[in-house]
């Protein structure tokens, strides 16, 4: 199970500049580590993390491995118009997770 | 500060266990395969510290070299100019598994003059990158605010590219007491 968690103001006057901060539980094993049987943990990272106002994309980010487990990223992004911000994440390993937050904007 | 109000502790103990404690588990395995068990032996102990300081990273480790030729690939030719970044990040980190690190870039942010990307690099870690983020005037302010691992006392640099096309940096140094990829998974 993926837990996501999102910080984003419910409410916004239009053309106001909003932080978005968003966390999602993940390992970021970086496949530079031996495990207790001394072999190397194989690589398992989010590589992508994207966020979307009512389908424009708006802010891209590509992860490495050093990026630290549970990855947190805050941003900014203008009020335009009340929708839909959607967070997605995509990485090794099939990893998608995709979350939404609505937004009302006056 | 002065330390003048410790009492000294015994010294083939003291600094042995800072070591222990520092090392990770495949250290002490292989401190354990040299004797080291049986009798604290001074040679097996150099030996084993020896070769943990040899292959923490073996799979290769990024240099200042390796920085500047993942920076070399993101700027081209482009002359790179110091100031409207501030990287801030915390000089003395005690855990380098999450460090907190904020990128923030002064521009406009109008279709005319934005920010189009942030990039950040580091010097000692497995691999130059830390992350590359693309921005656009719809973000209003070019901020953005992660947490990273760190695998050793470094330098991080940050570099800004303007929708003109140009490059502007900033570089912070670290202390890390406690790197990441370096504790004891057992």
């Amino acid at each position: 199970m993926t837990q996501v968690l999102i910080n984003a103001p419910k409410t916004a006057r239009k053309g106001e500049v909003i932080e978005l901060k968003a966390l999602i539980l993940h390992p970021m094993e970086t496949g530079f580590r031996p495990g207790t049987n001394g072999r190397i943990i194989p690589r398992n990272i989010i590589e992508r993390f994207t966020a979307s106002w009512n389908g424009n994309e708006i802010f891209r980010m590509e992860f490495s491995p050093a990026i630290a487990a549970n990855p947190f990223v805050s941003f900014f992004a203008v009020a335009a118009e009340g929708g839909k911000i959607t967070f997605r994440w995509t990485g090794d390993e099939g990893f998608a997770v995709e979350e939404s937050v609505a937004i009302d904007v006056a | 500060m002065k330390r003048t109000g410790v009492i000294p502790r015994p010294k083939a103990e003291g600094p042995l266990r800072l070591q222990e404690r520092s090392l990770p588990s495949t250290a002490l395995r292989a401190g354990a395969t040299l004797g080291m068990t049986a009798r604290l032996d001074r040679r097996a102990f150099l030996a084993g510290t020896a070769l943990v300081s040899v292959f923490p990273f073996a799979p290769g480790r990024a240099t200042p070299e390796a920085m500047a030729a993942a920076i070399k690939e993101v700027v081209g030719d482009n002359a790179i100019r110091e100031g409207r970044v501030t990287l801030d990040l915390p000089p003395l980190i005690e855990n380098g598994n999450t460090v907190p690190i904020t990128v923030s870039v002064e521009s406009p942010m109008n279709e005319a003059d934005h920010i189009k990307a942030i990039h950040v690099f580091n010097e000692k870690n497995p691999q130059p990158h830390v992350f590359d983020a693309r921005l656009s005037p719809r973000n209003g302010k070019a901020v953005i605010a992660t947490r990273i691992k760190l695998g050793d006392s470094q330098k991080i640099v940050a570099i800004a590219e303007t929708s003109k096309g140009e490059f502007f940096s900033a570089s912070a140094d670290v202390i890390v007491t406690l790197a990441a990829c370096l504790e004891d998974l057992t």
